[in-house]
């Protein structure tokens, strides 16, 4: 892709940046929180599932303006990790964070759709053979819910790929610092005449978004041909 | 080894009260569907966490009112009713799966017969060839309980008498105690050295099988068409006629059968098989008859169940009309001869 500038490159290295980033960190947490809501009932559990979906149906510039206020640098969050050297506001970890937090909801969807999948009876079977529920958890309910846990990573991959609203809010619009493909085609949008360079990235967009989908596909379908044969 | 139970629980439509004390060897938990069976079963493996009582194996507590002992810590083996194999993993690596390493291994394999199957996955087997790899796999964990919750209900008649060789050597040639679930009659009867006798969550009878199934107290659970006792003996010849001649504690038997010579035979004879007679026994079709006395007569509607006794103890079960019991002035302690109109041969290998 030769015809990118050096501005346009920088938006989708760091588009890939923030998004696997995104996604690799709010992994643990997207299988811990859907094993817990898929496997547990305990007091409070409908309002950590609403939790979790809050960012799906609440407008991207409130999730953003709250990531503001809370990890900003004057932020009750933000100012204490800040004492340990972790500054989200206006960087690119930012928009991993308002990435991953918009892409959360649908990861421990697929998540938790694929243990519920699980037979509860390998898991006791499992236990009365010994296991501890930390080695049923690894050894049975894992592996046993990989192809969905593996379609919720790509899937919120391509979201974090896409996220604009919370992102913008939260961390602005920097070339080169906090301007992902979506910022950046926005920003092409505004200038007069920039519309073909605008295309070029909403083709890339496109590309990407489509690849993860067919590729999440096709790893979870050999996934279960594995598991099944 | 002893397993000491007593399980109370308040299901939303049931409650479960069940309490006994089984010795060694196997202990089935007999009774029609929803008495409860798999429920006492769950509880005894930490599955299920009654509301009261406890669950005691040799001297160790695994549940009371202050203990509490997860199923992973319990070292209970469960054969469930459906095979619950790890599909991800293969045979070998499920019979593995609780052991501690693969010593034992051979062992097992050669018991169950599964040398074969050792690197397929489990979509790969046949129903009776996962509920053998089940089983070689909970006795790998080293259990010091074996619990069977209905093993073979789920195969067909060809499967279950693939499996039911193997279940006898398991209880023979093992000296792992086993809690055997099943509402089958002949299971019970080919396998158990007692049994609990449960109907609508509690126990109604606890013991050998012929002095529980003799009992007309907890005959009258298992309902008219089961009601029967079991007696054991040994084919001691195939007659000219082709008939086969047992021995039995109380005189021979002759019936139509299935059997060979020498084979130790175990002998179901229901109680509506059975009919009385005061007197001696001239042009009756029936060729095996038994003098014997009457211990106890329970009226059971319209009919009533008789426990007769042979001379050497052997108890029969005899289901009459009340009518004939008035008619025939039949009393406890009165001898009588009983007439056993037919038997059923329950193989054992």
């Amino acid at each position: 892709m030769g015809g990118l500038t050096a501005q346009e490159w920088m938006a989708v290295e760091l588009s890939l940046r923030v998004a696997v980033v995104a996604t690799l960190f709010s992994l643990p947490f997207g299988i811990g929180v859907a094993y817990l809501l898929a496997r547990f009932r305990f007091p409070g559990r409908d309002i950590l599932n609403g939790l979790v979906h809050l960012p799906l149906i609440l407008p991207p510039v409130v999730t953003g303006y709250l990531l503001l206020v809370t990890f900003g640098r004057r932020g009750v969050v933000g100012a204490w990790l800040e004492q340990f050297g972790i500054v989200f506001a206006f960087d690119w970890t930012g928009a991993a964070l308002a990435a991953g937090i918009t892409a959360f909801p649908l990861m421990v969807r697929a998540i938790r759709l694929s243990i519920e999948a699980v037979d509860p009876g390998l898991e006791a079977a499992a236990a009365t053979l010994g296991a501890s529920p930390l080695r049923v958890f690894a050894t049975i309910t894992l592996p046993l819910s990989l192809p969905g846990i593996i379609a919720g990573a790509v899937l919120a991959f391509a979201k974090a790929m896409g996220e604009f609203g919370a992102t913008i809010t939260f961390v602005s619009n920097i070339p080169g610092q906090t301007q992902t493909l979506p910022s950046a085609i926005y920003a092409l949008l505004q200038v007069p005449g920039a519309e073909p360079q605008a295309m070029r990235l909403i083709v890339i967009s496109i590309t990407v978004a489509m690849g993860a989908l067919l590729l999440s596909e096709v790893l979870a379908r050999r996934m279960q041909r594995r598991i099944a044969s | 080894m002893t397993l000491d139970i007593a399980i109370h629980h308040a299901f939303p439509a049931a409650t479960l009260n069940v309490a006994f004390t089984a010795p060694a060897g196997v202990t089935a938990l007999f009774g029609p569907s929803g008495a409860g069976k798999s429920s006492v079963a769950n509880a005894v493996a930490g599955l299920l966490r009654p509301d009261k009582g406890h669950v005691i194996l040799n001297g160790r507590t695994l549940f009371d009112a202050a203990t509490w002992v997860p199923p992973h810590l319990r070292r209970i083996g469960y054969v469930f009713q459906d095979p619950r194999l790890f599909p991800h993993k293969t045979v070998r690596a499920n019979l593995l799966y609780g052991a501690t390493d693969s010593k034992g291994l051979d062992g097992i394999v050669d018991l169950l017969d599964i040398a074969p199957l050792l690197d397929r996955r489990p979509s790969r087997l046949s129903g009776g060839e996962r509920q053998r790899v089940a089983i070689g796999r909970a006795l790998l964990s080293s259990p010091r309980l074996l619990v069977m919750d209905e093993p073979l209900s789920a195969l067909d008649s060809d499967r279950k008498a693939e499996i039911l060789p193997y279940l006898e050597r398991l209880a023979r040639e093992t000296s792992i105690p086993i809690l055997y679930v099943s509402h089958a009659l002949s299971e019970v009867i080919r396998l158990a050295d007692q049994m609990a006798l449960m109907a609508k969550g509690r126990l109604v009878g606890f013991g050998p099988p012929a002095d529980v199934l003799s009992d007309p107290q907890s005959a009258i659970h298992l309902g008219a068409r089961q009601a029967g006792t079991v007696i054991e003996g040994r084919v001691s010849a195939i007659e000219h006629d082709g008939l086969v001649r047992i021995e039995t504690g109380s005189g021979p038997l002759l019936l139509a059968a299935q059997a060979s010579t020498g084979a130790r035979l175990r002998i179901r004879i229901m109680a509506e098989d059975v009919l009385l007679s005061r007197g001696t026994l001239e042009g009756l079709s029936a060729l095996n008859s038994f003098p014997v006395h009457i211990r106890m007569i329970r009226p059971d509607g319209p009919m009533a169940l008789l426990q007769l006794e042979l001379d050497d103890g052997t108890r029969l079960l005899a289901r009459i009309t009340q009518r004939s019991v008035a008619g025939l002035e039949l009393v406890p302690g009165m001898r009588v001869h009983a007439v056993i109109k037919s038997a059923a041969l329950i193989d054992q290998s």
